[in-house]
């Protein structure tokens, strides 16, 4: 799958998180969140499981969380690469 | 009669697009939850939610209650993506809202046994608890608590039901007498149970209170709720209390007298006692077995004596 347009998803609740995505060139993923001193490298370790599940190389993904768990953080970022990827869900 | 005994006083709903509830389902008291991919859930959400309850099912080991799943309705077009995402992750059964007709109940029954083909679950697992929510709806429940055998019940949703007939829905419920009593005939005919409507103002526990004593009077074992702070009430208002329990017992002791003594009827306090009376007695103690209130044996002997 490939990020061909801006999406988000997600809430700013807590136990929620909000997920920006845009097309770019290269992969980047940026990680903010009220808990990110503890947990940031177990998110970083969850949004890393989802794109490389959904094959994806490239673009940006700015991740806003506030202290969602991992089930949590896997839909999100689904529903937003779904999102930004539309083109091609029925390929799945 | 299946399921009868499955206690389900309290069936709480829970928002499928936030995580901060869904989360705390292992943690609720209540009977079971139902997790909501229609009315809680704007449309340009209804995606976000569905792979969000799926995410937290596929997680979600601690199943300490049963976990229905509230789909859109089948008017609609996403009913059919919300089973897709949701039924791999082994819900206990389903809501159906707008089940206005045994149609309805009947299309979702086959598609659910497609489902459990496909995914090789055992044919009737997935359980079916339609909602009569309209006119239409009340009218046809006799029929549609008959149209299938995942039924484990109806829910009675008076907030539809009353904007269907365009009047205002009140704390007495008045208008909703003729169509409850309805829906409990249903139930009973058909051997399943009858679950009443939400009470939307969570911050009046007194007339929950009410209304539940009011509908547990008119035969409904559970009802629909949208907060947890109501699971207490509810739980209280159906569980029997310690004369019904003492009086039961006095019953079934004097039936096994009555026995002895060659006759199936007796007098106690003065009332007569016979075999609808002890089987009310046997429904009142074996519900506070499952209050944990009694532990005693009861089979089909204590209700009719020996063959």
């Amino acid at each position: 799958m490939k990020i061909v347009r801006k999406a988000q998803a997600g809430t700013m609740q807590s136990s929620d998180l909000m997920v920006f995505l845009e097309p770019a060139p290269q992969l980047r993923v940026e990680i903010d969140s009220t808990v990110k001193k503890q947990f940031e490298h177990l998110i970083r370790r969850q949004v890393e499981a989802v794109l490389d599940r959904l094959s994806i190389t490239s673009g940006v993904i700015r991740i806003s969380d506030r202290g969602a768990l991992d089930y949590a953080i896997a839909a999100r970022l689904e529903t937003g690469l779904f999102r930004a990827c539309a083109d091609q869900k029925e390929s799945l | 009669m299946k399921n009868s005994f499955r206690l389900r006083r309290s069936l709480l709903y829970v928002p499928g697009n936030m995580p901060s509830m869904l989360q705390n389902i292992p943690i609720f008291e209540s009977d079971a939850v139902m997790i909501d991919l229609e009315d809680a859930v704007p449309y340009s959400e209804k995606d976000a939610a569905r792979t969000l309850v799926q995410s937290f099912l596929n997680t979600c080991q601690d199943r300490n209650k049963e976990i229905f799943v509230r789909i859109n309705s089948l008017k609609t077009d996403w009913w059919q993506q919300d089973l897709q995402a949701i039924l791999p992750a082994r819900p206990d059964g389903v809501r159906l809202p707008e089940a206005d007709s045994p149609e309805y109940v009947e299309h979702l029954d086959t598609v659910l046994t497609e489902f459990e083909e496909e995914l090789g679950i055992e044919i009737g697992h997935f359980k079916i608890l339609p909602s009569i929510e309209t006119a239409e709806g009340v009218i046809n429940c006799i029929k549609t608590a008959r149209s299938s055998s995942r039924l484990i019940g109806l829910a009675f949703g008076a907030e539809d039901y009353t904007a269907s007939l365009e009047i205002e829905r009140t704390k007495t419920g008045e208008e909703l007498f003729a169509a409850r009593t309805r829906v409990v005939w249903a139930c009973k005919s058909a051997g399943i149970q009858a679950i009443d409507t939400i009470f939307s103002d969570v911050s009046d526990m007194e007339a929950l209170r009410r209304e539940t004593t009011l509908i547990k009077t008119l035969g409904f074992s559970g009802k629909s709720l949208v907060n947890p702070r109501q699971i207490e009430v509810v739980h209280e208002v159906f569980a029997p209390k310690q004369e019904e329990i003492d009086y039961a017992l006095q019953v079934i002791e004097a039936i096994q007298k009555a026995r002895e003594m060659g006759t199936g009827v007796i007098s106690l306090g003065g009332k007569m006692v016979d075999a609808p009376v002890v089987k009310r007695a046997v429904k009142i103690l074996k519900t506070a077995q499952a209050h944990g209130l009694i532990d005693m044996q009861l089979d089909e002997e204590v209700i009719y004596g020996h063959k």
